[in-house]
């Protein structure tokens, strides 16, 4: 069997393969953020009327931080009573792990497939 | 056992492919550490407190010991295969000739984006350091800190192009300093030198684990920023003058230190700043280590604080752009991204274009993203990178077992460090869902689309056995 012998690839195809990289790169973080979907969004579930640090669950020394670091308690509000989500769905759970594995897998099973080609060319000749 | 030394004349530079000119060996083990612990040291600068928010003060401890476990099993498996692969690209390499081809692109994605990501957040920070310090020192408007931003990531770009001695030995001067400083904030703020203003108790109470259990496996997430970064010691393989000794010296010796710094870090914050202040790095605590010395009442700590913000993330962006260069170009030097960012300069003999063209997308992460987003994506390329050492290291000592090839370092308990490094990735990977689910299946995605354009089009251009260019034994199973 021969050995490979990779075309050559013309400037216009190299280009087009860089750009298509990166706005695949860009597309996943901004994709997301524009979308409105990137998640991490903490909210005030019962937001304080008139709030004390009192009323915002603070001891005296929490309360001399933040009057220190420059907050009173309207400004510390959200600051203080924002929490993430953490509910979620079994079904969203088994979907992450399935892409996950789905991913190793098919990446193991390609790489082997391409890995025989370069050992058998390499220590073989073929 | 095959005639593998990698210290040999003969491996010198870039002799393995063929070229002429080849990147210099100039470095030592110091360079190695400086360049592990400088991309490194400014997660205990910023972003780390990303974890208080996500499970508290307690939970955020205890996320970075486990991530400090997770990053032990990543030097020891690092620093043996690195060992017998000396050649730049890390990790990138060794899946190359360990794994395959698809995987090692994968590898080299991670790498890239995990740095340049990295290297983002750092300038982003530099310029909200340099916005603080304007208001501190009386300037009444609104600074632009996006100027601050261009200039910190085309300053080192430019520093990188020239040489990467200088480089690294700027960086192990201003990660010395970046260290020292956490060390005199700890001593003058703990009460070992002075007074101290440490309360702990006082701040955590009522707040001891505010979400429970469950916070404190959704802090992982954030608690791999602490250490995220010290695989990097192995793309200067190509650049050590004995890569044998040097690497898993500077690679072992960097994460003891790393271990040290992120615990006195947590003390020192957890026990001067309210936690829910602490733990929002975006409208709380950008830089906490430099809000702790602000509550001090010293101004000398103060200023000892911001500088050591600002060098190390001037160090962690420096390490960045050098990793992420080299991952980059040797892709590019083996087809598998077009061969054009293969090149080295002829005069100062650093892969200048691959150095050129990751400066735009840095610069777009960083004027465009939040932080934590661009921190979790650094953060995801980094897991599923550490998710492949384990199937490498496993894969290696299969292929090759020890009396095959010699190491400069074997690392011990194997397959032990392995499986541990493997079950800490899969809480990670539940960590990050709790609340940036979207983000983990929109990478992973961009992974599964970037394998396939890969496999089934960009890899016909790449020749077979010219890819494997370590001098080492046909591997047993084939």
């Amino acid at each position: 069997m021969a050995r490979y012998k990779a075309p050559v690839q013309s400037k216009a195809s190299q280009i087009f393969d860089v750009i298509f990289l990166v706005v695949l790169t860009l597309g996943a973080l901004f994709v997301p953020l524009k979308m409105g979907l990137s998640g991490a969004a903490k909210t005030v579930a019962e937001p304080v009327a008139n709030p004390t640090w009192e009323s915002l669950g603070q001891t005296p020394a929490q309360a001399a931080q933040y009057e220190a670091l420059g907050y009173d308690p309207a400004s510390a509000h959200d600051l203080i009573l924002a929490r993430f989500d953490y509910s979620f769905t079994a079904g969203a759970l088994i979907a992450m792990i399935v892409v996950i594995v789905a991913y190793y897998v098919l990446m193991l099973k390609f790489s082997e497939t391409e890995y025989r080609e370069v050992i058998a060319e390499k220590f073989d000749g073929k | 056992m095959a005639n593998t030394d990698i210290t040999s004349k003969t491996m010198d530079g870039m002799g393995p492919h063929g070229t002429v000119v080849g990147l210099l060996r100039v470095l030592g083990p110091a360079h190695v550490w400086a360049l592990g612990v400088g991309i490194v040291l400014v997660g205990e600068y910023m972003g780390w407190n990303f974890a208080v928010g996500k499970g508290g003060a307690y939970a955020a401890l205890i996320a970075c010991w486990f991530a400090g476990i997770l990053y032990t099993c990543v030097a020891m498996i690092d620093s043996e295969v690195t060992s017998t692969v000396a050649a730049a690209g890390g990790q990138y390499t060794q899946a190359k000739h360990i794994v395959g081809p698809l995987m090692a692109f994968n590898v080299g994605l991670y790498l890239t984006f995990a740095y340049t990501m990295l290297e983002a957040a750092n300038a982003i920070t530099a310029g909200y350091l340099i916005y603080v310090v304007s208001t501190m020192t009386g300037y009444a408007g609104e600074l632009d800190q996006r100027p601050f931003i261009i200039l910190v990531i085309m300053f080192l770009a430019w520093l990188n192009y020239r040489g990467v001695l200088a480089t690294l030995t700027f960086n192990l001067v201003i990660t010395a300093i970046a260290f020292v400083a956490i060390l005199v904030l700890f001593l003058s703020t703990s009460g070992i030198l002075g007074g101290g203003i440490m309360q702990h108790a006082a701040l955590m109470e009522g707040h001891e684990l505010p979400y429970g259990w469950i916070g404190v496996l959704a802090a992982m997430h954030f608690g791999l920023w602490y250490y995220l970064g010290i695989e990097g010691t192995t793309q200067a393989a190509e650049e050590v003058r004995s890569p044998a000794r040097a690497l898993p010296f500077g690679t072992l010796a960097g994460i003891m230190t790393l271990l040290i710094a992120a615990t006195l870090t947590w003390y020192v914050c957890s026990g001067v700043l309210p936690w829910e202040f602490l733990g929002d790095g975006v409208n709380g605590s950008v830089a906490p280590l430099f809000d702790t010395a602000r509550l001090s009442g010293s101004n000398a700590l103060v200023w000892l604080l911001g500088i050591g913000t600002l060098f190390a993330t001037l160090a962690s962006a420096n390490g960045c752009i050098n990793d992420a260069s080299r991952a980059w170009f040797a892709m590019g030097r083996d087809k598998y991204l077009p061969g054009w960012f293969g090149a080295v300069h002829p005069k100062f003999r650093t892969p200048y274009r691959s150095i050129i063209f990751l400066v735009p997308i840095a610069l777009i992460f960083a004027l465009g993203a939040p932080l934590d987003q661009v921190i979790t994506f650094s953060i995801l390329s980094g897991l599923l990178e550490y998710t492949f050492m384990p199937l490498n290291v496993i894969l290696f000592r299969k292929k090759w077992p020890l009396n095959t090839i010699k190491r400069g370092y074997e690392h011990p308990f194997h397959p032990l460090p392995a499986l541990v490094l493997l079950c800490l990735c899969g809480i990670t990977f539940f960590a990050v869902f709790l609340g940036y689910g979207t983000q983990l299946i929109a990478m992973i995605g961009f992974y599964i689309v970037v394998s396939l354009w890969f496999h089934f089009w960009r890899y016909r251009f790449v020749n077979r056995g010219t890819q494997f260019t370590m001098p080492w034994p046909k591997p047993q199973g084939y």
